[in-house]
């Protein structure tokens, strides 16, 4: 990297993929994926969501990615999803089960999953 | 609409997240997410717009201090390194040998945004003027491990490290060093001696680590929380990171939060947060109805805090004034049922396990203090024990060679000062009030509750539980007694028995 | 030099800066306890008992006071020292009860009583047991190799390992395991005797409990001397007179030669010989051996090979060396074979008979005695090599009253030795000896008076080198002692950096006046006295003032090759003053 300019253009490049724009279609699946959640069974729920999405089709408008540790320990596994002008989407205590869920559900129906939400799951 | 988030949750409303601002947001695996997120433009800020004394003043302005336990300003210790700058080989090190029981704030960090402290680290080298970096991890985290050396070769690739990085003759490389498990190897010059090849263990100061540290050569250490926020403290400015905390201690801290909590998981709040508004608010208080007895900070070295200092702002300084300390911020929350002797022994037998050998006081005095403890706690204690304790504790704090050792009786002292009664109780009373020391409670049968079932008999590891030949009346079989000389006290019995006959004593 | 004012107990000195608070307050005549530190060595404030109050300057204002150590702690300006409070007697009190709760203290019969520092320090202290009595560590005795060590009287200091690896360069011993459990030893706790131990014993000398000591070979002295059926004799190394005086409270650098014969005497040996002897024996072969290798163009440079530590060390870390040693036997072997063959032939005696012992500063050499190829007779040249200590100890024992013994002389036929065979002492004396001899040789006349000093080569620096033109050829010759410097000249000669012909190496720091063997001084005193210079001074003195100050010169020599090995280097010479040696490795 020879200049602030080169970083600036990978920024922009990447900043929409991070932080979805307004008016973005588009869907971020994060997957928490820290040893906390690999210990709790992130994987099987991360390759779900993965192998679903390309199954579905939706590859192109939904990513789903590994992320780090958001600090909630006993609700590992953890799956966020975030949608441009909407509350992100806290999923816990995830299985491939239940991301299998996540996917037709939300990811392809639109609709939130409200049974699996860290709300949902804080008033039990 | 329902509320569907994380961050709508008491738990999170009111964290401020600055070292783990990224962490459970971005790809720690992918460097343009990073970037997306601002990542690399403090780097480029300071090697393009800032001389390196500028750096020191920013850091110095924003009052950061570190965030592996002593809260050292860091940018004193930036200073102090940042003499003959290019004349001298210098060094940039990482601490990143997490081990407190309890506490995982670095590895988060690690495995969460790597980028952050490969980029803090580049900063940190521009400012004192060294070409190298070492990042000593702690080889029980392998996908910390694996994700910092993603990170790293990234960065290279990018030439965000290396030679003449954004084009202004700025060399800065990283290295990566395991470490095999000592927890002494978190003090910083036994982490030195240990990436020098040697078997980790600490050397006297002076001479300080800025003035000759790793291969003797000026070098600067910080912890990697501290580095989490050095790239913010460049874009935001030194203002805007002193605007958050109290006015010794600036910023946030990231806690690892657990024990007797319903909430546990790593939280970061502004210094200042009182312990109260953690425990009770974001922690969610104590489950199943107990009562909150005290909240350990600063884990082997830190202390235990009472219910009656749960509204002390957090910071640095009064921690340390109420016998504890900030440490790399482990946060251990006990109820009733927690006995403070065990506890105080649980944390003394880490630090006995621990001690490296080198001094008389950490090796054996350590160990001697476990030793009365134990008498202690096995119902042997006199009262002239509690004044050897703190003779001890005090003679170790004030003689070992380092901070292992001067903080190892910390637990001690501080559950002598807030729970001496407990300590009496098992003394004299010969009784553990929160009824966890083994050898101080029995478990006895009520005969005349007892049916005779057998049930408890069967659960019995030590096969401890007999028929007597005394039946109740109204009772068809004849009730059991339990041989007191082999019980293990294990409570199976008690947890057996439907007819509440079991009771501990 | 730069000096600062700092103020110790109330009253201001001024120190060099850079001084430690521990050089500060000896400069003023201040004594504060040490345990693990030994100057230059040993610095690392572990074992916490120099402890003392300081207070620095702060801005204007002095800053709070702390407990720091002594031993490490930069003095600076302004800075105010407290050297005794009842706080720093408490803190060392309490140190020495803790080191108690862990140490075999059985001090009546330890071999270090009276000359151990933990000891003296209790005693200094008051401390007599500990308060904190609880689980103890025991070790079994590691007594596989003439160095013993017994960890249950250990207190961690750290001398011994710093000064295997940092003055030998060897590195064979470390702290195991951790905390309470931390021990000295080898790697994964084998026996020395398993490691590539020199045995030179600088540990020993460098312990100040009763942790390391050397075999003790005195009840097979004892019982041989009370066999009748045994020829007794004993030969004395030339630095054993300079320092036994040590053992009965002289002043280091007394010569004790005469009392120390009339003792050895008294506790009955047959025949007390003068190991200066043999020393001449060894610079007519070696130096014979040198000068044929120049002239044959040998192996070169040639290194000497009486130090048998250095030996052990060659074959361990330079076995592609070997060939530059010398072929001839130590003095103390040459001596045992000379006896075995050469006397026992001429007093009719069957060498099973004699029982060579030698004394000697050294604890190498006991391992040495039991070397492959050193029995000329076709039994061990020497059978027992007792050390300096040892022969204190067996006079202390017999109830000799070293101090009033008049003096006493050698035993006739091996009671002359050259005082070219005294400075082999020390380092650099066998590179001069072999020089007197090898200039003569080469020029082919006597040297006059003032020729015979070749000063260069004297002197405690760890490596020293010299040229010496002898009619048309110049010999670069070099010295060193200590392995550790050892090692830095090999390195030097085989990178090529150096170009000699002549290397005299001694395994112990300052040679064998300095050696293993020798009374142990505490580190109080060595802190301030230079025990290697003091300890020269004997034999240098000796040098100065004698007479016969060439080997080739001795009286006894000549008639042994007259009588026996013919010329230097003969076969007969090959047979009984020569050995090979082993590519040990690592």
């Amino acid at each position: 990297m020879k200049s602030l300019a080169e970083l600036a253009e990978i920024r922009e490049k990447n900043r929409s993929k991070v932080i979805l724009p307004d008016g973005s279609k588009n869907l971020r699946v994060v997957v928490g994926m820290a040893t906390c959640g690999i210990a709790a069974g992130a994987t099987p729920v991360l390759n779900t969501l993965v192998e679903g999405v390309k199954a579905e089709g939706i590859a192109d408008k939904v990513a789903v990615l590994q992320t780090g540790c958001v600090g909630v320990c006993q609700y590992e596994p953890v799956v966020e999803v975030y949608e441009a002008g909407k509350d992100r989407v806290t999923y816990v205590r995830m299985t491939a089960e239940k991301a299998e869920r996540v996917l037709k559900e939300h990811l392809v129906g639109g609709k939130v999953v409200e049974e699996y939400l860290i709300t949902t799951a804080q008033k039990a | 609409m329902a509320k569907t988030s994380l961050y709508d949750t008491t738990f999170c409303k009111t964290q401020q997240r600055l070292a783990l601002r990224n962490c459970g947001v971005i790809d720690p695996e992918n460097i343009d997410e990073y970037i997306a997120m601002d990542g690399y433009r403090a780097l480029g800020k300071v090697l393009t717009e800032m001389t390196p004394d500028q750096v020191i003043d920013t850091i110095l302005a924003s009052g950061l201090r570190g965030r592996g336990g002593a809260g050292f300003p860091t940018g004193m210790k930036w200073k102090f390194a940042s003499g003959n700058r290019g004349n001298v080989q210098k060094y940039v090190c990482c601490n990143a040998d997490e081990g407190d029981p309890g506490a995982f704030m670095d590895r988060s960090v690690l495995e969460g945004d790597p980028h952050a402290v490969v980029e803090a680290m580049a900063i940190a080298g521009y400012a004192i003027g060294a070409d190298q970096g070492y990042i000593y991890v702690r080889a029980e985290y392998p996908i910390a491990v694996k994700r910092l050396e993603i990170a790293i070769d990234q960065a290279k690739k990018y030439g965000l490290l290396g030679k003449d990085i954004f084009g202004t003759g700025f060399n800065f490389d990283l290295s990566i060093r395991l470490g095999a498990g000592a927890f002494v190897c978190g003090e910083e010059t036994a982490l030195m001696t240990s990436i020098e090849g040697k078997r980790g263990e600490p050397r006297p100061r002076p001479p300080f680590p800025a003035v000759k540290g790793l291969f003797e050569k000026p070098t600067i250490l910080n912890n990697v929380e501290t580095y989490a926020n050095i790239p913010q403290i460049i874009l935001n400015g030194a203002e805007w990171f002193s605007s958050i905390g109290t006015e010794k201690s600036k910023g946030t801290k990231v806690f690892a939060l657990g024990g007797k909590i319903t909430n546990t998981g790593l939280v970061e709040v502004p210094m200042g947060t009182s312990l109260r508004h953690i425990i009770e608010d974001i922690g969610g208080g104590i489950p199943n109805g107990k009562k909150f007895k005290a909240a350990q900070t600063g884990g082997p070295s830190g202390g235990c805090i009472p219910a009656e200092h749960l509204d002390t702002p957090i910071d640095y300084d009064n921690l340390l004034a109420i016998g504890s300390m900030m440490g790399s911020g482990g946060l251990i929350v006990m109820d009733e049922d927690n006995c403070m002797v065990d506890i105080a022994r649980f944390f003394l037998d880490f630090t006995v396990d621990e001690s490296c050998g080198k001094c008389t006081p950490c090796r054996v005095g350590t160990k001697r203090l476990l030793e009365i403890l134990d008498k202690i706690i096995s119902g042997n204690g006199e009262m002239e024990d509690l004044d050897k304790l703190e003779e001890l504790a005090n003679y170790i704090k004030s003689a070992s060679l380092c901070g292992l050792g001067q903080t190892a009786p910390n637990p001690v002292l501080s559950t002598l000062r807030y729970f001496r009664d407990e300590y009496i109780a098992h003394i004299v009373d010969k009784k553990c009030p929160a009824g966890v020391c083994k050898k101080l409670i029995r478990y006895e049968i009520d005969p005349e509750k007892c049916i005779g079932c057998g049930m408890c008999a069967k659960k019995c590891p030590a096969s401890t539980i007999q028929k007597t030949d005394y039946t109740a009346p109204g009772h068809k079989l004849p009730s059991m007694k339990i041989e007191q000389a082999n019980c293990v006290k294990c409570g199976a019995c008690m947890d057996t028995c439907k007819f509440g006959a079991i009771s501990k004593h | 030099m730069d000096m600062i004012n700092v103020k110790i107990n109330g009253k201001t000195y001024s120190v060099a800066k850079g001084s430690t608070v521990l050089e500060a307050a000896k400069a003023a005549k201040i004594d504060i306890p040490t345990l693990c530190y030994l100057k230059d060595i040993n610095e690392i404030g572990a074992c916490r008992l120099c402890l003392v109050e300081v207070a620095e300057m702060r801005g204007p204002a002095l800053g709070p006071w702390r407990m720091v150590t002594a031993c490490v702690y930069p003095c600076t300006e302004g800075m105010e020292i407290k050297t005794s409070t009842p706080k720093i007697t408490a803190s060392r009190k309490m140190n020495l009860e803790l080191l108690l709760s862990n140490h075999d203290k059985k001090c009546l019969s330890c071999v270090r009583s009276t000359n151990c520092e933990l000891q003296t320090l209790c005693r200094e202290y008051g401390v007599e047991f500990s308060r904190f009595d609880g689980a103890t560590q025991e070790y079994a005795i590691d007594d596989h190799s003439p160095i013993i060590r017994d960890n249950n009287k250990c207190v961690l200091c750290r001398r011994c390992v710093a000064t295997c690896a940092k003055v030998q360069g060897i590195g064979v011993i470390g702290a195991n395991n951790r905390g309470f459990d931390t021990y000295i030893g080898s790697t994964f706790g084998i026996n020395l005797a398993d490691t590539s131990c020199i045995n030179c014993g600088q540990c020993i000398v460098a312990c100040p409990v009763g942790a390391l000591y050397e075999r003790d070979d005195t009840d097979k002295v004892f019982a041989a001397i009370a066999d009748p059926s045994k020829h007794v004799v004993i030969c004395t190394a030339p630095s054993v007179r300079a320092q036994i005086g040590e053992c009965f409270g002289y002043e280091p650098g007394t010569d004790c030669e005469g009392k120390m014969v009339a003792a050895l005497k008294a506790l009955g040996f047959d025949g007390v010989y003068d190991m200066n002897l043999t020393a001449d024996l060894t610079i007519v072969e070696e130096a014979t051996e040198l000068i044929g290798r120049i002239q044959n163009k040998g192996v070169l440079p040639m290194i000497t090979s009486c130090s048998p530590g250095w030996i052990k060390f060659c074959e361990h870390y330079f076995p592609e060396m070997t060939e530059n040693l010398s072929t001839c036997k130590s003095p103390q072997q040459m001596f045992g074979a000379v006896v075995k063959t050469y006397y026992a032939q001429k007093m009719g005696w069957d060498p099973k008979d004699i029982f060579f012992v030698s004394a000697i500063p050294c604890t190498a050499k006991k391992f040495e005695v039991g070397r492959p190829d050193q029995s000329a007779a076709g039994v061990p040249d020497v059978d027992v090599a007792i050390t300096t200590r040892e022969v204190g100890r067996m006079i202390q024992k017999a109830g000799i009253d070293f101090k009033n013994l008049e003096d006493e002389k050698f035993d006739d036929p091996f009671d002359i030795g050259s005082s070219a065979g005294a400075i082999f002492g020390a380092t650099g004396g066998v590179m001069e000896a072999a020089l007197r001899y090898a200039a003569e040789i080469i020029l082919g006349r006597k040297l006059e008076k003032k020729e015979l000093d070749f000063v260069e080569v004297r002197g405690t620096e760890g490596i020293k080198t010299a040229s010496y033109k002898l009619g048309d050829l110049t010999v670069n010759v070099a010295v060193a002692s200590s392995t550790g410097k050892a090692k830095e000249l090999l390195n030097m000669v085989k990178e090529g950096k150096l170009d000699v012909q002549f290397i005299e190496i001694m395994a112990c720091p300052g040679g064998c006046v300095n050696g293993g063997g020798q009374p142990i001084q505490p580190a109080k005193v060595r802190m301030d006295k230079d025990l290697r210079a003091i300890r020269a001074g004997v034999l240098y003195n000796d040098d100065a003032n004698e007479t016969l100050r060439k080997s080739q010169d001795n009286l006894a020599v000549q008639v042994l090759y007259k009588e026996f090995f013919g010329e230097p280097n003969s076969h007969k010479a090959h047979e009984v003053l020569h050995t090979k040696y082993i590519k040990r490795g690592l």
